[in-house]
């Protein structure tokens, strides 16, 4: 991981240090104008936060005492890569009796390899925790 | 039947008697605080791990305890902070010799069943001085509710850039039809950003619509995410923390604010309260909130506040529940949303306490519409209540948030909110908007005001969806129809997602586009002269309201130009210094210095040369002859009243200011003293005065006159607060009148009838 040397002085970052911040698809701050979008050359994909930005901000939240919150940015940050449809099927999985302990392991598994450890382990951590309280669907009947 | 009391009868019509009052029944856990089921408080930690919280051992944790043992107790202190005797940290909070930091240090190493033996020591008093301190961000904000019965995305667009205007940080809206949601999510969006831009928003819909919403860019915030205290309930509400957690991770990764909801007495209303306390419950969500690393909440009875409300200590224990989230570093909307109650009094001392202390957002929602137009089953404050609350600023010389407008200023703004979603719908080709809808929408006071066909909402939503439309295609489509100004901030806007600086604890922007929040413009409460205070240039926003007038507004209304509503025009002359009159049927009338020359109407709104009239016509009618004097040198009624009876042949006089009161005086008697007394001027009808007149006759004549009856009661008391600071100003003017070398002028009198078009 990046070492952000940023402090209290670089916040707001929108305002006082634009030229840290890239998007998702690696534009900069001034790349993104009307002008720009008029020619097409702006979707909806790069205006988004990128995972540097949002550990920039876990790294404000930590300086802040916070570290939850800063835990928080870090597991966005894992995200921000992660497809829309795929974020909102863990969301799904994550819900009372949806999945066993086997489909959510692979489901962490599968984060893990994706490189979104954070949220493998929380993946992992509910499904320990699912499964102690019966929270987990039942599986399959053995054939 | 048994004889019933009036005043019972009386009593039973009254607002506060139809509130539902219950006694508490902690079996099942209808009860604000101390339950005898509430555990006490504990916690064991044996290598790194909690192996006992709250009385109940690891063995026995349901998913709720593993969750605050894993992820919110901060371990490192927490033996520290538990040790710590309740008393002496409750006294801390209030100390304003130890930093707020200090107190969040412990507090995060507290359990729920701490934290709340904690707060059980503050009384409400103490309780706002300790979110004085605690609240995370320095400068108070406010939030509103911009729904509409009709889901009409114009005038959506339109009541929020009123609202963003008037100085709301954040903008809530819901969904009558959830089919919707697309489209009342962009009217607001489009509407806050004219109306001020920075002004964050949000849908409150079903989760996963939601989190869509946001992803397309239509959204910049969320707050329903809703956590419950006890594990079967958080199963009816069909999750889990984990779930909340990861959804809360998955906003911010696009960019996107959310903090979540609880709220006391959620548990019990569904039937799970498991005979714990309403407060202990709503720690046990808050330390939820807290473990999942969400930077703030939604809590303070919310939905449930009726329930507290019902219960002894209700409004005490919706206060700690705010307070426990400060104390636990959370961003605090505060609730004074939910009605609490039918009566206006109880309704207000719900959330006085924090529009004084102020909160992170005092309301979570204030109603920016009218409240039939309150899609989240109404807020106890709305549109009818806004100038009450900006007064209420004025008042206490406190910051809610909000400033006073003025009509054109929001006639324009909601112009040009409403023309660009008409522009929008044309180039998107969406159902389109008339010129006369749209004028209708930007006079409208509610969507009964306006008549679009309610199909064209949900065809203007599908549309959006089935396109995959996002901002940037709205960006796009409006720069391209010539909407650069509007599509210039609604691109400022993103940028502000890709920088997610208001994704810290309390972050919103401010009149600048300037991201505040904890970091920034962290709450730095230590005591007087500390903290928050309002600038000098916040107060004179603060004192302007619209309402407020000035001397000279007062004097240009006030001056002399021969107004009647009977059709006479009053015309004096001054004809020198009055002399005694000698016949004993004479009543003098003594008027005062700006009588008709700088002031024309009395309190009750009568012209006073109305007024003369009927006084003279009253002295007439009892037979007596009538003489107008004009007290040169005095504005006093008694001094008036006396000079002009002694200058009266029958020694009876009539004493007339110009605001209306009136006295009946006789030559002999002390100036303080007087025959009758009319002192209420907004109360004195022209009937009066008649009568009046024709008692100061009947005093000259040596009779006994009648009784002349005065009207009182509640509204009276009212119309009298509402004169005694005029009276302060028609003081002044008569001051101004007078001629200190003068004593008594000699008038003479002339009612002319007025023509046709004078009237």
């Amino acid at each position: 991981m990046k070492n952000h040397w940023v402090s209290f002085q670089d916040y707001p970052f929108g305002k006082k240090r634009p030229d840290l911040i890239k998007t998702l698809t690696g534009k900069s701050w001034d790349d993104i104008t009307l002008t720009a979008v008029l020619n097409g050359a702006v979707t909806d994909q790069d205006i988004r936060i990128s995972p540097d930005t949002l550990l920039l901000q876990a790294k404000i939240a930590e300086l802040a005492g916070r570290k939850r919150l800063a835990d928080n940015f870090r597991r966005a940050a894992e995200l921000c890569h992660v497809p829309d449809d795929k974020v909102m099927e863990i969301y799904n999985a994550l819900r009372p009796f949806r999945r066993t302990r086997e489909e959510l392991e692979a489901m962490a598994d599968e984060l893990e390899r994706d490189y979104a450890v954070l949220n493998a382990n929380l993946v992992r951590e509910a499904a320990a925790a699912y499964e102690k309280r019966g929270f987990l669907k039942n599986p399959p009947p053995a054939a | 039947m048994k004889k019933r009391s009036k005043r019972y009868e009386f009593f039973e019509t009254l607002e506060v008697n139809k509130d539902t009052f219950l006694h508490e029944i902690p079996e099942i856990g209808l009860l604000t605080t101390q339950s005898p089921s509430d555990p006490r408080p504990s916690l064991k930690i044996v290598d790194g791990r909690v192996v006992e919280m709250d009385g109940k051992p690891l063995e026995d944790f349901d998913l709720i305890d593993r969750f605050i043992a894993d992820y919110s107790l901060d371990l490192e202190i927490a033996e520290e902070a538990m040790a710590l005797g309740s008393l002496e940290f409750a006294r801390r909070i209030v100390d304003i010799n130890v930093p707020r930091s200090e107190i969040v240090k412990y507090a995060g190493g507290m359990t729920p069943a701490k934290i709340v033996e904690v707060v059980s020591h503050l009384n409400p008093v103490e309780m706002m001085m300790a979110v004085q301190k605690m609240r995370t961000r320095r400068t108070p904000a406010n939030q509103a509710h911009v729904c509409n019965k009709k889901d009409d995305p114009a005038l959506l667009a339109a009541e929020a850039a009123t609202a963003a205007l008037v100085g709301f940080a954040e903008l809530e809206t819901t969904i009558g039809v959830s089919r919707h949601a697309f489209s009342n999510a962009l009217g607001i969006l489009i509407g806050s950003q004219i109306g001020r831009p920075g002004t964050l928003t949000q849908c409150s819909c079903e989760e996963a619509l939601e989190l869509s919403i946001g992803m397309r860019g239509f959204t910049t915030y969320a707050e329903t995410l809703s956590v419950y205290g006890t594990e079967k309930v958080f199963q009816d509400g069909d999750d889990l923390p984990w779930s909340k957690m990861f959804l809360g991770s998955a906003y911010l990764s696009r960019g996107l604010k959310n903090r979540f909801t609880s709220g006391s007495g959620s548990e019990v209303l569904m039937g799970g309260g498991e005979g714990k306390s309403m407060q202990y419950l709503e720690a046990r969500c808050l330390a939820l909130v807290r473990g999942s690393g969400t930077q703030g909440v939604q809590n303070g009875g919310i939905d449930c506040t009726p329930i507290n409300s019902a219960l002894p200590g209700g409004q005490l224990s919706v206060m700690a529940e705010n307070l426990i989230a400060m104390l636990w570093d959370l961003e605090c909307a505060s609730g004074n949303d939910t009605p609490w109650s039918g009566s206006p009094t109880r309704e207000v001392a719900h959330m006085l306490p924090w529009i004084v202390t102020g909160t992170d957002f005092i309301h979570s929602g204030f109603g920016a519409t009218t409240a039939s137009d309150n899609m989240f089953s109404g807020s106890g404050f709305n549109i009818e209540n806004l100038d009450e609350e900006i007064a209420l600023q004025r008042d206490f010389k406190i910051d809610c948030g909000l400033k006073s407008v003025a009509e054109e200023e929001v006639i324009a703004v909601r112009s040009k909110a409403a023309k660009a979603m008409q522009t929008l719908c044309e180039v998107l080709d969406f159902p389109r908007y008339t010129d006369e809808q749209i004028e209708k929408v930007i006079y409208a006071h509610s969507s009964d005001d306006i008549d679009r066909d309610l199909n064209d909402n949900i065809r203007m939503s599908q549309e959006i969806l089935k396109r995959h439309l996002t901002i940037v295609d709205v960006i796009k489509a409006l720069a391209e129809a010539g909407e650069t100004e509007i599509a210039e901030t609604l691109l400022n806007m993103v940028k502000q997602r890709m920088a997610g600086d208001y994704l810290q604890t309390s972050g919103i922007y401010d009149h600048n586009l300037q991201c505040i929040s904890a970091i920034n413009d962290a709450n730095d409460y230590a005591g007087p002269g500390s903290g928050y205070r309002v600038s000098e240039d916040r107060w004179a926003e603060i004192k302007g309201i619209r309402q407020a007038k000035s001397f000279d507004d007062f004097t240009a209304s006030q001056r002399w130009d021969g107004a009647s509503s009977v059709g006479l025009r009053l015309t004096l002359k001054e004809v020198g210094p009055a002399s005694k009159g000698t016949g004993l049927d004479e009543v003098v009338v003594g008027i005062s210095p700006a009588f008709a020359q700088d002031l024309n109407k009395t309190l009750a709104g009568l012209y006073v040369g109305d007024v003369l009239y009927e006084l003279l016509a009253g002295i007439e009618e009892e037979g007596c002859v009538s003489r107008v004097v004009r007290i040169e040198n005095s504005t006093d009624l008694g001094m008036i009243g006396l000079k002009a009876a002694k200058l009266s042949g029958s020694g009876i006089a009539i004493g007339l200011q110009s605001k209306g009161t009136t006295i009946i005086h006789q030559k002999d008697l002390p100036p303080l003293d007087n025959l009758e007394l009319f002192p209420m001027g907004p109360l004195l009808t022209l009937e009066t005065y008649r009568k009046i007149g024709r008692n100061a006759s009947l005093y000259a004549k040596g009779q006994q006159p009648p009784t002349i009856p005065t009207i009182w009661g509640q509204s009276i008391l009212q119309i009298r607060a509402r004169a005694e600071p005029i009276v302060v100003m028609l003081q002044q003017i008569e001051e101004k009148n007078i001629h200190k070398d003068k004593d008594c002028a000699e008038l003479e009198v002339k009612f002319i009838p007025l023509e046709e078009n004078e009237k």
